[in-house]
């Protein structure tokens, strides 16, 4: 008896060496490697009732996110066989991940840029098919602020830029008293409020400064807010919590967030424009394309023209690209990326995402230019 | 099998069992002691090895390839500098708070009240930190505006509150006041053991004397808990130095390298940094913020290192 005992604590010892052992190589695993590949899309595997079926994975803007879980949650329904992710790891680590084939598709804040080689690397990624950029979400980007008493105010790019860049201090200064005649300013000292993460927002909000008001705003144009000193907050409910608590206070953020703020009004050519969605998808209509960026005949990278003078419309707006191929390995992937994609892009899915995201749909003209690059998506 | 039993000597079978089962609980016991010890220190090194190998290509970049075009450690610097001042002014508030708070349940307050109490301030830990951040901005925050705006008018030639005040309540000052409150219970829990172990003799010994309760806690109980007090304030201070949740909530980060405790200009933390960074980096940027990640490594390994050193000093006196 005292041996049968012996024999299983022995073995229960001997238990304790292996658990050892998985614990040292577990840790072993850990220390060394760092992946961060998601699954690569894989073929269909069994016909659901839609049309469509195939797993397929993407990654890419926080901007997107809202967006992307409404289309997918929509494309899931009219499609039981499809499973569709979305991973919003940020816009840079989006397309890093569709660079080396981890995921289908991505989603961008930023056109792939011809830095690094990275828009040849997509090209080589999506052969021997081709590669495709378009537009799928349009933001604009709100300039919130707090002032009590203040219903109604309007700022010129040049006013917007002093007051980011601290140059004027002050609600009644007279630079902004000029653009609000009839408005009681109060002498309140002005809280400027900016990201303290590093976002697309920022970046499209500093481009816009540095390109419409450039001797003002001398800054590098960068995700990462580049004036000290100011009132920082983290991600947009961050920002529009910051700017809702303290009196004085003015931030950016996407309009669809900025809840109960007022909005400023901002000059654009001689009028006064507010972010509307239907002003932001008219600022896109209206860029060109950048030739360098948009190489092939389904990559549709737009130069935003933020001087824009045209009447109605809105020139801060955020941009976010849809990356994808034309071709994939297998036919059931590609045909599950051509369908969602064409859903994305359709009047039906930027309603959807104008309804839960608060973006801007692509207007009809945009839609029918850039529709063609998803429909060339093929099996190859 | 159990009449064989009853048949032998059951005394000498009693004596060989337990004696062989002792050797082999013992052997048992001594290798499980031994697997958890190794396993601590792997863990420790695996973190160490992961942070240096993600961290070497930041260490030896050129600084046009890092994130704001900064060599690496004046990257660093502002970060590790608002981090220790962080955990630091976390510290100074909590460690008062949390020994007197400590005294009172083991000497002062009757043995019921005390337990509650005491059951209560361990409760405070079971908090989790993005509530202690959400609090920070929505009630604390706001609530000190007024009182951040009367100290910058009033002690505004001290560094310290050198103003302009924030108008939103995300600062330095908030940042560090609510870090106190979560150290608070890890600190006041380990002065609580210490000061409930104080031997009796010591305190009648004293009170015989004629000491009152001040002069009796002040002559036994203080000296007596003296190194568990700093090594729990080690611990308070490691956890400061880490939080990076209500961190990220709560202040507003802008790079400045300040003691102004009470503007709305202030030095981010190494672990805020990380977070507030990390999902849109890509590249050489993850590097550096890993690469800060071991900087704050080091920060806490010295810092408990030192703890060591000092009660190592006060128990060699």
């Amino acid at each position: 008896m005292s041996n049968e005992s012996k024999g299983s604590l022995m073995s229960s010892s001997r238990w304790l060496v292996v658990i050892a052992f998985a614990v040292a190589l577990a840790l072993g695993v850990a220390a060394c490697g760092s992946s961060s590949d998601s699954e690569t899309g894989s073929g269909g595997s069994s016909s659901g009732g839609g049309e469509v079926s195939g797993e397929i994975a993407g990654a890419g803007s926080t901007a997107q996110q809202a967006a992307q879980e409404a289309w997918i949650a929509e494309f899931e329904n009219a499609n039981s066989g499809a499973t569709i992710s979305y991973d919003p790891v940020g816009s840079g680590g989006g397309r890093e991940q569709f660079l080396s084939g981890g995921v289908a598709y991505a989603g961008s804040d930023a056109a792939l840029s011809t830095e690094e080689g990275e828009l040849e690397k997509a090209e080589k990624r999506c052969a021997p098919g081709e590669l495709i950029e378009v537009p799928d979400y349009i933001s604009p980007i709100a300039i919130i602020y707090n002032l009590p008493g203040v219903e109604e105010l309007k700022l010129s790019p040049e006013t917007l830029a002093k007051i980011f860049a601290q140059e004027i201090t002050s609600w009644n200064d007279p630079a902004i008293a000029k653009d609000n005649s009839g408005v009681d300013l109060p002498d309140t000292r002005i809280t400027p409020v900016n990201r303290s993460d590093e976002s697309g927002t920022t970046e499209n909000f500093t481009e816009y400064l540095s390109e419409v008001v450039p001797s003002v705003w001398k800054f590098e144009v960068s995700g990462d807010w580049p004036v000290k000193g100011g009132e920082a907050a983290s991600g947009t409910s961050g920002v529009v919590e910051a700017v809702s608590a303290g009196e004085g206070t003015i931030g950016y953020a996407d309009a669809s967030q900025a809840g109960e703020l007022s909005s400023a009004q901002v000059k654009v050519g001689s009028e006064w424009a507010e972010p509307t969605p239907e002003a932001a998808a008219k600022v896109l209509e209206e860029s060109p394309l950048d030739k360098e960026l948009s190489p092939g005949k389904y990559t549709f990278a737009y130069q935003l023209d933020r001087k824009t003078e045209s009447e109605g419309t809105y020139p801060i707006v955020l941009t976010s690209y849809l990356i994808a191929c034309t071709k994939y390995g297998s036919a059931s992937e590609a045909e599950a990326v051509k369908a969602y994609a064409e859903y994305v892009i359709s009047p039906e899915g930027q309603e959807l995402a104008a309804e839960q995201a608060g973006s801007a749909p692509l207007s009809p003209a945009l839609t029918k230019k850039v529709m063609p690059a998803v429909e060339a998506i093929a099996a190859g | 099998m159990a009449s064989v039993d009853t048949t032998t000597n059951a005394g000498q079978l009693l004596a060989a069992a337990s004696g062989g089962r002792r050797r082999l609980g013992d052997r048992v016991f001594s290798r499980t002691a031994v697997l958890a010890a190794v396993t601590i220190l792997a863990l420790l090194a695996g973190v160490a090895i992961f942070l240096l190998s993600e961290g070497y290509p930041a260490l030896t970049a050129a600084a046009s390839e890092l994130p704001e075009g900064k060599t690496f450690l004046d990257y660093v610097a502002p970060l590790a500098f608002g981090t220790v001042l962080a955990a630091a002014l976390a510290a100074l508030i909590a460690v008062p708070l949390a020994v007197a708070a400590a005294l009172f349940i083991t000497h002062v307050a009757p043995p019921r009240m005390a337990l509650t109490l005491g059951y209560l301030v361990d409760l405070l830990a079971a908090i989790p930190s993005i509530i202690y951040g959400l609090w920070g901005i929505f009630v604390l925050g706001p609530k000190m505006v007024p009182v951040m705006k009367w100290l910058e008018a009033k002690l505004g030639f001290i560094p310290f509150f050198d103003g302009p005040a924030s108008v939103t309540g995300r600062t330095m000052l908030v940042a560090g006041l609510v870090l106190a409150v979560m150290i608070l219970p890890i600190v006041s829990a380990v002065a609580r053991e210490a000061f409930a172990q104080t031997p009796r003799r010591l305190r009648e010994g004293a009170q015989a004397l004629g000491a009152t309760r001040w002069e009796t806690i002040r002559m036994t109980v203080l000296p007596f808990g003296r190194s568990s007090v700093i090594s729990g304030a080690m611990l308070g201070l490691g956890r400061a130095l880490g939080e990076t949740m209500a961190v990220t909530i709560i202040l507003s980060v802008s790079g400045a390298v300040t003691f102004n405790l009470i503007s709305q200009a202030n030095p981010s933390t190494i672990a805020a940094n990380i977070a507030l960074d990390f999902p849109e980096s890509s590249g050489l940027a993850i590097n550096a913020l890993i690469a800060t990640g071991l900087v704050l490594f080091a920060i806490t390994l010295i810092t408990n290192m030192g703890a060591r050193w000092i009660i190592a000093r006060q128990e060699g006196e």
